[in-house]
């Protein structure tokens, strides 16, 4: 079952003195949707470069559809496909002489590249704009277009780097029923991306990068779960003073302050517990004025890891695994 | 073999043919050369050099034939001059991306760009020729159909290995540089005294010593010393000037060429390899 497409060992980058990824190692299983989720500038499109070979790699050692990155990185380029963060499609080309170009550089032998631009087209819902010029299509079009041309090699990895970034909601959500399309068909999904719920919603598995680093990596839910069940959010006369009590009861997982109030993760049913805690703010003579119940979101995953005053020796860098 | 490169050359192609105004004044251009230009030049220098007795038994003719040759040359040099920019777009708009990430060695990028550059610069010269004949240029006087189609290929044989170093060199500082304000600032620089220190427009025995040096390490002057032999002849008089050339002097300015071609599609060759585009 465990069968890895991508193989990252101690990957380092640096620009000049300033180190952009810092010793990461991951992997990605064959057929599965993984993300890496973290704020611009994180080192995720950096990473991204290294993977697909436009950036030499400096430091460890990656393996990418069986081929090694440094010895072979021919190899790995004919077994990617790859969608950049920025629209890079020529404006005074027709869709399909984008197909077919790509479908020309990578060497496809003609009769191939006409069925497979064929195919594409019509996966992607392209075919009424085969002759027209890419500075005639939508945005959400020119973004299907590159995930077509991604696709033109039967890649057995997709690159992604911020697939739908600049995108309208709607656009969104049909570019992800696209991309599980793609993943069903048996094509493993490398993406990155700063969207919360992108990451949630989309992938099979998350890292959070953040400083070049991975901080964690996990499932979605199983990240969500390292925060406790529920997240309880009060407002209180004395924040202080309540986040004392809170600290010390044992239902209570972790207390985080915020800009004006509190953030308790609990273990259990925060519905149950809810009234239990207020009891007992109330009893200590405390006024609580609001109050919160929710369920830990990606957002409260992100902020978790990477928040700076999580814990004493700062932020905290482990892996979540399935127990 | 591998043959990558003629789909960049595919592209390049239907860029030139699809955006209709810079496939017209590019042919255009040059004809409006030979029309204003020349004829301007051409009624005033034949006038002054109705003067001086023509030399016995040499041919004599008139600038704007002698001229017409460096229209040819002038023109290949700024098409392929510019011929490169098209990388330089392709690097900041991200599609250079899509290219270097795909299996394409990178020196057929440069073998690519270089054959279409060379391919528009065979139609501006034939369209030179062709429009050169009717306004009264005297090329290939007195030759038969096969001296003529000897001539033509002769003259495109320079044009080509000319237009290839230009676009090499082209190629090279379009993926070193950031902006095409700055590019074009450069290749502007450059033409100036690629243009005024060779033989396209006037000989250059009468130059300063210097002007004379740079002229012979000058391409232009030996694509036109190529020219000129195919299409007017290897002995005759323009502007009172005796012009002579031998069949050596042809072939050593062709090698010039082509060394030239080769150092600059080296030098590409190492600039794109080095070349990081994300």
């Amino acid at each position: 079952m465990n069968e890895p497409v991508i193989s990252v060992a101690n990957l380092s980058y640096r620009y000049g003195t300033f180190t952009a990824v810092d010793a990461i190692s991951f992997q990605v299983q064959k057929g599965e949707i993984f993300a890496f989720l973290g704020p611009n500038g994180a080192g995720k499109s950096t990473v991204i470069n290294v993977l697909i070979t436009l950036l030499a790699l400096q430091e460890g050692s990656v393996i990418v559809a069986g081929h090694d990155l440094q010895r072979d990185p021919a190899g790995v380029r004919e077994a990617i496909g790859i969608v950049f963060q920025e629209i890079t499609l020529d404006r005074d080309m027709t869709a399909w002489e984008i197909l077919e170009f790509h479908g020309r550089l990578y060497a496809l032998p003609k009769e191939e590249r006409r069925k497979r631009i064929d195919e594409l087209l019509a996966l992607v819902e392209l075919e009424g704009k085969r002759d027209a010029y890419v500075k005639e299509l939508s945005g959400g079009m020119k973004r299907r277009l590159e995930i077509a041309r991604g696709l033109m090699t039967r890649p057995k990895v997709l690159f992604l780097d911020e697939p739908t970034l600049g995108l309208d909601p709607q656009t969104r959500i049909r570019m992800w029923e696209y991309l599980r399309d793609v993943n069903r068909e048996g094509t493993t999904i490398f993406l990155t991306t700063h969207y919360m719920d992108e990451a949630d919603q989309l992938s099979n598995r998350i890292s959070i990068i953040d400083h070049g680093r991975i901080i964690a990596t996990g499932k979605p839910w199983e990240l969500k779960n390292a925060l406790g069940e529920d997240i309880i959010y009060l407002e209180t006369a004395d924040n202080d003073a309540a986040m004392q009590i809170l600290d010390g009861d044992e239902r209570v997982r972790s207390v985080r302050r915020t800009k004006r109030g509190l953030l308790a993760m609990v273990h259990g049913d925060g519905t149950q517990l809810l009234p239990a805690l207020l009891d007992g703010i109330h009893d200590a003579g405390l006024k609580v004025t609001a109050v919160n119940l929710k369920k830990p979101s990606m957002d409260d995953v992100f902020v978790h890891f990477t928040g700076r005053e999580l814990r004493e020796e700062g932020p905290a860098r482990h892996m979540v695994r399935r127990r | 073999m591998n043959t990558g490169f003629l789909t960049i050359y595919w592209r390049d192609m239907l860029r030139f043919v699809r955006f209709k105004t810079l496939l017209v004044s590019s042919l255009i251009q040059p004809a409006l050369w030979m029309a204003f230009f020349g004829v301007a030049m051409s009624s005033s220098f034949d006038r002054l050099g109705a003067g001086i007795p023509p030399v016995p038994g040499v041919e004599s003719v008139g600038y704007l034939t002698f001229m017409g040759a460096g229209v040819i040359a002038m023109t290949t040099l700024f098409t392929s001059l510019f011929g490169g920019i098209v990388l330089l777009f392709d690097k900041n708009w991200g599609l250079m991306r899509e290219i270097l990430a795909s299996p394409l060695p990178r020196h057929h990028i440069i073998i690519g760009i270089g054959l279409s550059g060379m391919t528009k610069s065979f139609i501006q010269a034939i369209i030179i020729m062709i429009f050169g004949l009717l306004i009264g240029v005297e090329f290939f006087r007195n030759a038969g159909p096969l001296d003529i189609a000897v001539s033509v290929l002769g003259i495109l044989l320079f044009v080509g290995i000319f237009s290839l170093g230009f676009l090499f060199l082209s190629a090279t500082i379009s993926i070193s540089m950031e902006s095409p304000e700055g590019l074009q600032g450069i290749i502007t620089l450059m033409t100036m005294p690629i243009f005024f220190a060779s033989n396209a427009l006037y000989p250059t025995d009468a130059f300063p010593q210097i002007m004379r040096d740079l002229s012979a390490v000058n391409p232009l002057t030996h694509l036109i010393t190529g020219i000129r032999y195919f299409a007017i002849g290897s002995d005759f008089t323009a502007i009172g000037i005796h012009v002579t050339s031998t069949p050596d002097d042809v072939v050593r300015s062709l090698l010039m060429l082509v060394v030239f071609a080769a150092g600059m599609f080296s030098i590409a060759w190492w600039r794109f390899s080095r070349a990081v585009v994300t």
